[in-house]
């Protein structure tokens, strides 16, 4: 295979004004982006906001409706072959092979990129120790656990040896010990110089593990950045948490022009670090329930996308 | 809609996935047409002994064992494709997602459907091989031209597990499968010229018969098994070649509709 190692910040994936519809529906709208060699890039929203519709497409399953992709420099459309098998992708579904064994998911799976068999029995048994599934060689994948099988989800997106690994939701329905598990297999491998795309619906684990994001609604991108610069941009540093809405605080920080979002038993207030609105809220209305923290990135995406449930 | 650019070997390794479970049960497997061909021999040969003397076919008197023997192994041949490319296909294409994992490596879905369907004939060769042999022991079966039912098989499987598969390829759901058994498998079943010949029915039904895949792969089965045959071999095996061939392209074309959205 004519492999070339991609030197490290080379753009490995360029997405333009990509689109896709089904029956006239738009699910990706023109969505743009590119992804540099060893970097872990997230695509976030909220349910069916076209992140998996946007993977799809990358890994030519789906063709585009509009709008241009290359990986690898290469085009989809004609170079789908060379670009899947350089590529790994863990699939929002499951889609292991139930009929098979643990083992025989990995090696019949190597067998469909061609991998000679001693390569591949060879990589599979790194793999399973990787991912701790040594025990399980075995079992049956309808016998596994959703941890255990979201992990070797993971192993069979890598028999490959990808250069390009794609996650869609790896993390969802896990426990917290397989999600920090998962964390770390992740690191170890953005360590080897592996390039990510990431989609979660954790905003923590998107905070620690991409270096870059987007927040995606409608199939539109909203924003792009760097998780803390996107903190600091959208929604400041600092976050005050009052419990039940009140009509004097919320005028008191009208009149200041402080930013904040009115729920129906609570007021978030964007105090971006203004100890001046902080010691107002402490000393005016520390009857209520009060908390004080520091902003996260799930601010950002509630603020951002609303927080009305989809579908 | 098809490319051919999509088609290589390596839906060899999507078929090799398959013979892999396959061997699983294989006892399972062989267990059918190791018995089945004896009980439908023992049921009709018994059954029928005081009812039916015996009949002309080809210009020559059979018993009416030897008549049925051979259509048994070309129904088993329908069956084992047919059953194949559509419920078991569609388990692994909808519960399993079985291809959309092999979608994430370098297959096509033309490899993997393709696949498919090469491994329903492979299922039904390796039925109708077993068969042979049972029906062999029995004295219904003239060796060695006797063998060429495995090429033929392969062949009665690839037009079978190919119209399978169109099915599987515009079903709307699992359930939705009794239609084509009960429109197009049931009367086969019955009329292609299986437990009675077809010259004695009327005119038209008997080129209605012409029309059905069943039809020729039974005389063909005959022509291997007895060396009779009622209509030209070649009309046959023409037929099922281009049979097979328009099914192949409106399997592909169906399923790659389904999928690929
Ligand atoms: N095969 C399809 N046919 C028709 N519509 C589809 C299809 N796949 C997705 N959609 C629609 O496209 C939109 C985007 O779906 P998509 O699965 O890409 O969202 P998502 O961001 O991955 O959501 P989730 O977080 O729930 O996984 C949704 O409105 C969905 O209903
Ligand atoms: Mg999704």
């Amino acid at each position: 295979m004519d492999q070339q190692p991609t030197a490290a910040g080379e753009i490995i994936l360029q997405v333009d004004n990509l689109g896709k519809h089904y029956n006239g529906v738009s699910a990706v709208a023109g969505i743009s982006f590119a992804v540099r060699a060893g970097e872990c890039f997230g695509l976030l929203g909220p349910n069916g906001a076209g992140k998996t519709s946007a993977i799809r497409m990358i890994y030519g399953f789906a063709p585009p409706s509009s709008g241009s992709l290359r990986v690898f420099s290469l085009d989809v459309a004609d170079d789908w072959r060379r670009i899947r098998s350089r590529v790994g992708v863990c699939q929002q579904d499951n889609t292991l092979d139930p009929d098979l064994s643990v083992l025989q998911n990995l090696l019949i799976f190597a067998g469909y990129f061609q991998i000679p068999a001693d390569q591949a029995r060879e990589r599979a048994e790194e793999l399973l120790h990787f991912f701790a599934l040594e025990k399980k060689r075995e079992a049956k994948v309808g016998e596994l656990s959703g941890g255990l099988a979201r992990r070797l989800t993971l192993a069979r997106a890598l028999i490959n040896d990808p250069e390009l690994i794609i996650l869609d939701e790896p993390t969802t329905g896990l426990d917290p010990q397989s999600r920090h598990l998962l964390w770390e297999k992740l690191h170890a491998l953005r360590a080897r110089g592996k390039t990510f795309i990431l989609t979660t619906h954790y905003m923590e684990e998107a905070a620690q593990l991409c270096d870059r994001l987007v927040i995606m609604d409608h199939g539109r991108i909203l924003i792009e950045g760097a998780p803390t610069g996107l903190i600091e941009a959208h929604v400041g540093s600092s976050i005050i948490e009052v419990s039940g809405a009140d009509q004097e605080l919320v005028d008191f920080l009208a009149e200041r022009k402080v930013e904040f979002d009115r729920m129906a038993d609570r007021l978030v207030i964007y105090n971006k670090g203004n100890a001046e609105i902080e010691q107002a809220v402490r000393a005016g209305f520390h009857s209520r329930q009060c908390t004080f923290r520091s902003a996260t990135l799930e601010d950002v995406f509630l603020r951002l996308t609303g927080r009305e449930l989809r579908e | 809609m098809i490319r051919m650019s999509n088609i290589s070997w390596r839906f060899l390794s999507v078929w090799r996935r398959n013979l892999i479970v396959y061997r699983k049960i294989w006892k399972v497997n062989f267990l059918v047409p190791l018995l089945e061909p004896a009980f439908y021999i023992l049921a009709f040969g018994l059954g029928f002994q005081g009812l039916v003397q015996g009949l002309s076919y080809g210009g020559k008197a059979l018993a009416y064992t030897q008549f049925m023997a051979p259509a048994l192994i070309a129904i088993s041949i329908m069956y084992n494709s047919f059953f194949e490319t559509t419920y078991a296909s569609f388990v692994r294409m909808y519960y399993q997602k079985t291809f959309d994992g092999m979608m994430t490596t370098p297959l096509s879905l033309e490899e993997i459907i393709l696949a498919e369907i090469v491994w329903g004939a492979t299922k039904a060769t390796a039925a109708a091989a077993v068969m042979t042999l049972v029906l062999g022991l029995f004295g219904f079966v003239n060796f060695p031209q006797g063998l060429l039912i495995v090429p033929l098989a392969f062949l009665g499987g690839l037009a079978f597990g190919a119209v399978g598969m169109f099915f599987t390829g515009i079903t709307p759901s699992i359930d939705m499968f009794n239609l084509p058994i009960f429109l197009f498998i049931t009367p086969m079943f019955l009329f292609s010229g299986t437990f009675f010949p077809v010259s004695g029915l009327p005119e038209w039904a008997q080129t209605a018969a012409l029309i059905f895949p069943l039809y020729h792969l039974v005389e063909l089965s005959r022509a291997c098994c007895l060396g009779l045959v009622e209509t030209n071999p070649l009309l046959s095996l023409g037929y099922l070649i281009v049979f097979t061939l328009c099914f192949l392209v409106l399997g592909l074309t169906t399923m790659r509709r389904r999928l690929i959205k």
